[in-house]
């Protein structure tokens, strides 16, 4: 009667294999952890005999994913941060006032002067001295408009032009409005993602959550404001041509020049063209080096279109100053001594060999499309992390304890049975953890412990069922039989709707809440799995040695 | 010998006081209403946005200090707590600094961290901040409306699963048990004042799925019951069903309550709260199992002939795994 196959026992036992294998690394974390580094950097080309020997701390034939530590175990900084998508609206508007002034200047005896007038960010407002000629005008520039690359918007063009008075104001369609919020997005995600990697931190979080916000999560890290002067530094890049020099800050500019301060002279300003002949994202290299002098340097190198330009302008101006411009300060200003073909420079400045590999960082990162606005920050500090892991280590262990030595006390032999089980379960639940590389934090460890008792449950109920059937008195065989059969529905639909209510913490909550429903959700997967498969497997066996003729649950 | 919490034989009248459980429920509603009307609840930054440092130094903390430095800078409303726990070293003097949000302020202002730091670094020098923590008042309106809207969900999903592998009875009266539970829950929140944060959302989630456990269970035993015993008034059965699966309801309450009062002392006063609301839970959802949900299936009476396939066939088309 009490009959499973040999093809469910091996896959049975193959399954608790797999997870037991998967869950070891865990046992040894931090040797696991070291090995894993070491591979890590061996693989970015530090090929040391020092890291080969921390590699071999770990046999590479074992599997090394071990259960993500939270910033609540581990200690570290969290940011949430809102990017500023309209920010994006000014510059590209900004930028299409040249173009707008080409079109127009061919027309200029229709619609008279053309100038650019004080307007909000999210437009262009452009002031012509005949309005009578604003028809002609107001058509030209709607020829400028391009059409929009999106998957709904089909036919949209990027611009809108209408006239107000003697005005034309030109804004962005709500179709580009939405293809550039995408594309700020995306930008900042890379732009984000790549200065914390080039950091080397371990296992960083960066997440793009909702419309505009991107979730930032960084392990190890002293503290939250660290993490914000990393992302958040803008290094934007451009070279300009300088016009003349001043003492003041208020000095008068002229139309389309500014002014900013020198990064190093104290007292100094430039007064700059505001047009760049060359920026920053057609930068595609910069490392630090040193010039001839063998002071700090960064050097740097443009794309094909970027060299040609920064080319055609030293060609043409030999002999002039040009700025570069980092973040609106002028860090050198040299007098350009000859042609530069080819698309490479360095940047000379007073840097510390500190500074320069920060800058050379920065540049390669590029700059964020948008400012940031941070929502919501945490730092943990890693001692703090140390003392929960300590007491959620001791809680999770004398929980556990006393649930084994109660299944015991209470049930006997099948609460033997019922422990080995419950073990087995941990195991492959710190194995699923791994596997799927989840992240384990303090409400996680309550979730496990929760699991324990979830866990527990399903055995209790088959067991219950079990001592029920016994007195019918139709035998030990057909009791097991019955209390399995019959508990079935009652652990079914118990752990559904745990499962449902797991499942909806996951989708909705954030942070603690959906470390918890992680290890709460898996924890229900495996311990259905060990109650009425594993258990029952150890019952059968058993049950199949010794051939009870009564058997007391 | 065993141990056995629960014979194995019992008869307990489960539903021969209604009116006193009935009043004990509604009692403790009516107070944890009041409370909440009353004094509301002690929400963490989480929901109410603003910064907790924590700190930590060798000297005894001395709030009366830390709170002069800090009123200088005029944070508006500032809470210090000395805070005690069994697990903290010989010289680990522990303070939870919590900061209102400034006024006009949607983000987090960096500035006030770092100036409340430095207040606090001239009373004690060697004063550690092992944790600070900061939400601006925009993410928290949102973070209360998302757990809000998360419980109700879940109240919502399972009442449906339910539904469909019941009859509508069963559903109504365990998710009146459930309310019961995360009104209970609240209103102990409420009255004690304990903090309450993002992760006692997940803690109430869990007494959802837990009182849900216990009672489906009980549910599962009465539809068996019922389909058993066709004849017997439906407060006999019910009473049956749940005498029937009170060792195991104990069984499962008491290895639960025992990982998590190990978990409650020893787990650090991080969780504390959280497991707290969690012990609170179990003991209540295991309550409202028995005398809610099965007193409310009483009231609303449920269709006994469960055979037909026939025009009443809705509640057990989906369950046929337990044919």
């Amino acid at each position: 009667m009490l009959q499973i196959d040999l093809w469910k026992r091996v896959l049975i036992w193959g399954v608790v294999a797999l997870g037991l294998v998967l869950a070891l690394p865990n046992a040894f974390y931090t040797r696991v952890e070291v090995h894993n580094d070491a591979m890590a950097a061996i693989e970015l080309g530090a090929d040391t005999p020092e890291n080969q020997e921390k590699s071999a701390a770990w046999p590479t034939f074992l599997p090394s994913r071990l259960v993500n530590l939270g910033l609540d175990l581990r200690g570290g900084a969290h940011l949430l941060a809102e990017v500023k998508v309209a920010d994006v609206y000014q510059t590209r508007l900004e930028s299409f006032w040249p173009e707008v002034r080409d079109a127009l200047r061919p027309e200029r005896a229709t619609v008279g002067t053309i100038r650019l007038q004080p307007s909000p960010p999210d437009e262009l407002r452009v002031r012509i001295s005949q309005p009578e000629g604003m028809t002609r005008a107001v058509e030209l520039v709607r020829g400028l408009a391009r059409p929009v690359v999106t998957l709904t918007g089909a036919g949209a063009t990027d611009l809108d032009v209408r006239a107000d008075g003697s005005d034309i104001v030109v804004t962005l369609s709500e179709a580009e409005k939405a293809a550039t919020d995408e594309r700020t997005m995306r930008q900042s995600l890379e732009i984000i993602r790549r200065r914390i990697d080039e950091v080397g931190t371990r296992e960083p979080t960066i997440q793009r959550q909702g419309f505009d916000r991107i979730l930032i999560q960084v392990p190890g890290i002293g503290s939250a404001a660290e993490l914000k002067e990393i992302i958040g530094t803008t290094a934007q890049l451009t070279f300009q041509p300088v016009v003349g020099r001043a003492a003041d800050a208020g000095a008068p500019a002229g139309a389309g020049n500014e002014v900013l301060p020198s990064l190093d002279e104290e007292g100094v300003f430039y007064i700059l063209e505001q047009a760049p002949v060359v920026t920053g994202e057609d930068l595609v290299d910069a490392q630090p080096s040193f010039d001839q002098n063998g002071r700090p340097a960064v050097n740097f190198r443009f794309n094909p279109s970027g060299g040609r330009k920064f080319g055609d302008y030293t060609a043409e101006n030999i002999g002039n100053p040009f700025a570069i411009v980092l973040d609106d300060e002028v860090i050198s200003a040299p007098v350009i001594q000859s042609h530069i073909p080819g698309g490479s420079g360095i940047i000379t400045g007073n840097f510390t060999v500190e500074e320069s590999t920060n800058l050379a960082i920065l540049l390669r990162a590029g700059a964020l499309p948008a400012g940031l606005e941070f929502l919501e920050e945490r730092t943990i500090g890693p001692e703090l992390g140390q003392d929960s892991i300590d007491a959620g280590k001791v809680a999770t262990l004398v929980a556990f304890v006393a649930v084994l030595v109660y299944m015991a006390l209470s049930y006997g032999l099948f609460g033997l049975f019922a422990n080995v089980a419950l073990i087995l379960n941990i195991a492959l639940l710190f194995g699923m953890l791994s596997l799927i590389g989840a992240t384990l934090t303090l409400p996680g460890i309550a979730g496990i412990v929760l699991t324990v008792g979830m866990a527990v449950d399903a055995n209790v109920l088959v067991f219950e069922r079990i001592r029920e059937e016994l007195k019918t008195a139709k035998g030990p065989a057909r009791a097991i039989e019955l209390g399995y059969e019959k508990a079935l529905s009652a652990i079914v639909d118990a752990n559904i709707t745990t499962f449902i209510t797991a499942t909806i913490l996951f989708v909705m909550g954030s942070g603690p809440v959906r470390g918890f429903a992680i290890t709460l959700g898996l924890g229900i997967l495996t311990s259905v799995f060990t109650a009425i498969f594993v258990t029952r497997l150890l019952i059968v066996i058993w049950f199949e040695r010794r051939r009870p003729k009564t058997i007391e649950v | 010998m065993r141990l056995k919490l629960v014979p194995d034989e019992t008869n307990f009248d489960f539903f021969g006081r209604p009116k006193l459980w009935l009043g004990i429920s509604v009692f403790l509603i009516l107070l944890s209403f009041g409370s909440f009307l009353i004094q509301g609840l002690n929400y963490g930054i989480d929901f109410r946005g603003g910064t907790t440092i924590r700190t930590e130094s060798a000297q005894p903390v001395d709030v009366g200090a830390y709170r002069d430095a800090l009123n200088a800078l005029e944070l508006g409303d500032v809470l210090i707590s000395e805070v005690f726990d069994p697990t903290f070293g010989p010289d680990q003097n522990v303070a939870m600094v919590r900061i209102q949000a400034q006024e006009g302020e949607e983000a987090v202002t960096p500035e006030l961290i770092t100036a409340a730091q430095a207040a606090l670094a001239t009373v004690a020098p060697d004063i550690q901040f092992v944790s600070v923590e900061s939400v601006g008042p925009k993410v928290s309106g949102e973070l209360i409306r998302t757990a809000a809207l998360a419980v109700a969900l879940a109240i919502g999903a399972v009442l449906v699963y339910i539904w469909l592998r019941f009859e509508w009875q069963f559903a109504l009266g365990a998710v009146v048990a459930l309310v019961h539970d995360v009104v209970l829950t609240i209103g102990i929140f409420s009255e004690l004042q304990i903090r309450f944060d993002l992760a006692i959302i997940a803690a109430l989630l869990t007494i959802v799925g837990y009182s849900l456990n216990d009672t489906v269970v009980v549910f599962d035993r009465v539809r068996e019951n019922l389909i058993r015993y066709k004849s017997r008034p439906l407060k006999e059965v019910l009473n049956l069903s749940i005498n029937e699966t009170l060792s195991r309801t104990f069984m499962t309450s008491v290895t639960t309550l025992l990982a998590l009062i190990a978990l409650f002392v020893l787990g650090g006063d991080v969780i504390r709260g959280f497991v707290f609301a969690m012990i609170w839970g179990v003991v209540v959802g295991t309550y409202s199992s028995i005398f809610v949900a099965s007193t409310f299936l009483l009231w609303l009476g449920v269709k006994r002939d469960w055979t037909t396939t026939g025009d009443g066939g809705a509640g057990t088309q989906f369950a046929d795994v337990d044919a």
